[in-house]
């Protein structure tokens, strides 16, 4: 028998208005231990909403979520998410604590000794690149970018299976945006985490991602790795979305032929 | 040194201790009930609107009336605790002060917990969820500390508001800085006023700099700030508390209403008392129904009252026997009523009367409350603030058919100086009054009797019923005080130029007590 799938969502429907409109309607997925796989969709399309249905910020009001094979509705919230990474949409560092109190929150409620908690939080101070004097530092005293960083160190510091991410670098400018979707890309494979990350930003997603799943009015479009989603003939929704990327790498490639010719 | 200074710079320590204890445990009271309801409310929106209608609604009524509602239902309370338990709760003096400035802290603080706790940003509660938070958790971790700014702003609204209401509470027999507020009014010592004026914005400065620091704390996250806060303030209350600790309890318990006359007549008992060896701590300001129920109720040992007062409010009687029959009837009820002991008359009575200007008189005719009655509709009565609620208007007003164009209320200080400036033509007046002789007023014969006689008596607690100390103290003063002798000692305190002090006053008094009956 072949392992389950880390985490599954089985035909799951939510509505946040009692049933007139669904956010998400018989949405099933699968997602294998290690994979980096990014939902993309418009605003609305329930990309989000799919996404928290994982760690229980929200409940289907039908269909299952599974992780590690277990339907989360059994599980306790609070232990659940402890062992689920997530990196918030904007910022999410709480103001009032410093960056080490910040990171240091799950380990804390999870109760690992402080000693432990702290070489931990020096070890991920390196590994997101802050230098470690920012330790002590409150968030407001760091910049976007920098702020982004102390938000994934906390998503992983209780060493999560699963990261979660909420359109996690949109607020940023493009090159400190690519710089940190970048470095993720890296700890994601040296960890061996398995990552979901919403965005809208099909390019993001094309160039860190390992399958992208297309989403709108709250079904699955299309899922598939990015190569076959850029070439294939897709749905005129898929295509739409697919579009800028493909012109882009069109763009380049005749620059650069042209340039080898010139 | 100003003679009045000093004695209100002698009082200050004490009354000081009183108010910063009060009010502090007042302020920390509202805390500890506010907090919890503000997080309550906040995550139930049905309680939220009724918290804070009911805090609203609880703000709107007067300070001194919420003080004085207080003191019925201690009364109810205490009545239903002594046949439950067999033992009552004090209706007077610090309970009910504690528990009317608590219900007052409240509303600030409720507000500004449940205005700061719904305000919190909704990404940081979201957050506090992803991490992994119980709902416990984020409240302490995450809610409380990004509300913290604002909950200290209202517990820092509270504290100056509580502090400044608790002068209110001399009203109901708690001391405090008030007390200079209201015996200083009552006998125009306005260095008093003044004292417990300057007192209590000093200390509600101070106390608003200390929550200032802990509040800068809470924001800049400086433990240190918040530890040396709460230090200042722990340690100014425990201060304050053990001041009040070291002086030994009194021996005895005296009673006075809120005029010149009681604080006296107070003096003196207090001072025979002190003669004997003993002492007396005095519970000055009363209302004229708190007074009696405080002494049956044994919250007070002794005080002068009136026997007309007592025969009308507490005998509910509209008859108007004579003087000797009216004191006997009212010993012997009293005894088996209350178990009160009537120890005996003082010599004088302090009626209820009418006055007027002497020159207003002598142009208008009128010689007696009868001959007022035809005048009266172009008249205005000027009168203490009791008068005009109390049976003896009413007897008066029947018996002559008065109607008066005009009636006011003042304070009796501003009574007077209402009469002189001729805004009321008739004032009602106290027989006792040195201010009758002192402004040239002449008093109008109730030629009717509408009204009965006002015998000074001095009233003893049930439980010192046989308590020969006190009786033996007080004794001597029986049929002592002609009504003179008590219009002069009164004149001391209530004359506009040349005040004397309190204790200038009880010492011509105790100096010029008529040798008791052969």
């Amino acid at each position: 028998m072949a392992t389950a799938p880390l985490i599954e969502l089985d035909q799951v429907s939510k509505s946040f208005d009692g049933g007139r409109t669904f956010a998400l309607r018989d949405v099933s997925l699968a997602v294998e231990a290690g994979a980096f796989i990014a939902l993309v969709g418009a605003s609305g399309s329930g990309k989000t909403t799919a996404m928290k249905l994982i760690n229980r910020l929200l409940e289907p009001d039908q269909g299952e979520v599974r992780v590690e094979g277990v339907a989360v509705g059994t599980l306790d919230a609070p232990p659940l998410r402890r062992r689920i990474g997530y990196v918030f949409q904007g910022v999410g560092l709480f103001p009032h604590m410093t960056i080490a109190e910040n990171i240091a929150i799950t380990p804390q409620l999870l109760g690992w000794p402080r000693p432990e908690i702290e070489a931990r939080v020096a070890e991920l101070l390196d590994l997101v690149e802050l230098p470690q004097h920012y330790a002590g530092r409150l968030p407001q005293a760091l910049s976007g970018g920098q702020r982004q960083r102390a938000g994934v160190a906390r998503a992983i510091a209780a060493r999560p299976r699963v990261v979660l991410m909420d359109e996690p670098f949109g607020a940023l400018d493009p090159i400190t945006r690519d710089a940190l979707a970048t470095a993720w890309r890296a700890i994601h494979d040296r960890l061996g985490v398995t990552t979901i990350m919403v965005t809208h930003d099909v390019q993001e997603a094309v160039l860190l991602a390992d399958r992208i799943v297309v989403m709108g009015g709250g079904r699955i479009l299309a899922e598939d790795a990015p190569g076959p989603l850029l070439d294939g003939d897709a749905a005129p929704e898929v295509a739409a979305l697919m579009a800028m990327p493909r012109r882009q790498a069109e763009r380049i490639r005749a620059l650069t032929a042209k340039a080898a010719h010139g | 040194m100003d003679d009045r200074l000093a004695g209100a710079l002698g009082l200050l320590p004490g009354y000081g201790a009183q108010h910063i204890v009060l009010s502090m445990t007042a302020l920390a009271l509202g805390i500890a009930i506010s907090l919890p309801l503000a997080v309550l409310a906040s995550q139930r929106p049905r309680l939220r609107f009724a918290a804070l209608a009911v805090a609203s609604l609880v703000q709107t009524i007067p300070g001194l009336a919420l003080l004085a509602l207080f003191y019925p239902l201690l009364l109810a309370l205490s009545a239903l605790t002594t046949r439950l338990f067999g033992f009552g709760v004090p209706a007077l003096g610090f309970l009910p002060s504690l528990l009317a400035l608590t219900i007052y802290s409240m509303l600030p603080i409720l507000r500004n917990g449940v205005t700061a706790l719904i305000g919190v940003d909704p990404a940081y509660v979201e957050a506090a969820d992803g991490v992994g938070m119980t709902p416990r958790q984020r409240l302490y971790r995450v809610e409380l500390p990004l509300a913290a700014p604002v909950i200290m702003a209202g517990i820092r609204t509270a504290a100056v508001w509580t502090i400044g209401m608790a002068t209110l509470s001399t009203a109901v027999g708690q001391t405090s800085l008030g007390n200079f507020i209201f015996s200083g009014l009552q006998t125009e010592n306005w260095i008093y006023v003044l004292t417990g004026c300057i007192a209590v914005v000093i200390l509600a400065l101070l106390v608003d700099q200390v929550l200032g620091l802990i509040e800068s704390g809470a924001v800049r996250r400086d433990g240190r700030r918040i530890a040396v806060g709460l230090a200042a303030l722990l340690f100014g209350t425990a201060t304050a508390g053990a001041s009040l600790l070291r002086g030994p309890a009194a021996d005895y318990v005296l009673g006075a209403k809120n005029f010149s006359e009681q604080y006296i007549l107070a003096g003196l008992m207090a001072e025979r008392i002190a003669k004997g060896g003993h002492t007396a701590a005095r519970k000055e300001g009363l209302g004229s129904a708190v007074i009696f129920r405080a002494l049956a109720g044994n919250e007070i040992d002794a005080y002068v009252d009136y026997s007309g007062t007592l025969w009308t409010n507490v005998m509910a009687r509209s008859d108007v026997p004579p003087r000797a029959v009216m004191l006997e009837e009212l010993t012997r009820f009293m005894r088996e009523r209350y178990g009160v002991t009537v120890l005996g008359a003082l010599g004088f009575e302090n009626a209820y009367t009418l006055a007027m200007r002497g020159e207003r008189a002598g142009a208008l005719g009128p010689h007696t409350i009868a001959d007022l009655t035809p005048l009266a509709p172009r008249l205005a009565l000027g009168s203490d603030l009791e008068f005009l609620s109390r049976p003896e208007w009413a007897a008066l007003r029947n018996t002559y058919g008065l109607a008066f164009g005009q009636e006011k209320s003042f304070n009796p200080t501003f009574m007077y100086r209402a009469l002189q400036d001729g805004l009321v033509d008739v004032i009602s007046a106290f027989s006792s009054d040195g201010r009758l002789a002192g402004n040239a007023l002449v008093t109008l014969e109730d030629v009717k009797h509408a009204i009965p006689s006002y015998d000074a008596v001095i009233l003893i607690a049930p439980k010192r019923a046989n308590d020969e100390v006190l009786r033996g103290a007080l004794a001597p003063l029986i049929g002592a005080i002609p009504v003179e002798t008590m219009r002069q000692a009164n004149f001391m305190l209530d004359r506009d130029t040349d005040k004397a002090s309190l204790a200038d006053a009880v010492q011509f008094l105790a100096g010029s007590l008529k040798s008791p009956a052969q």
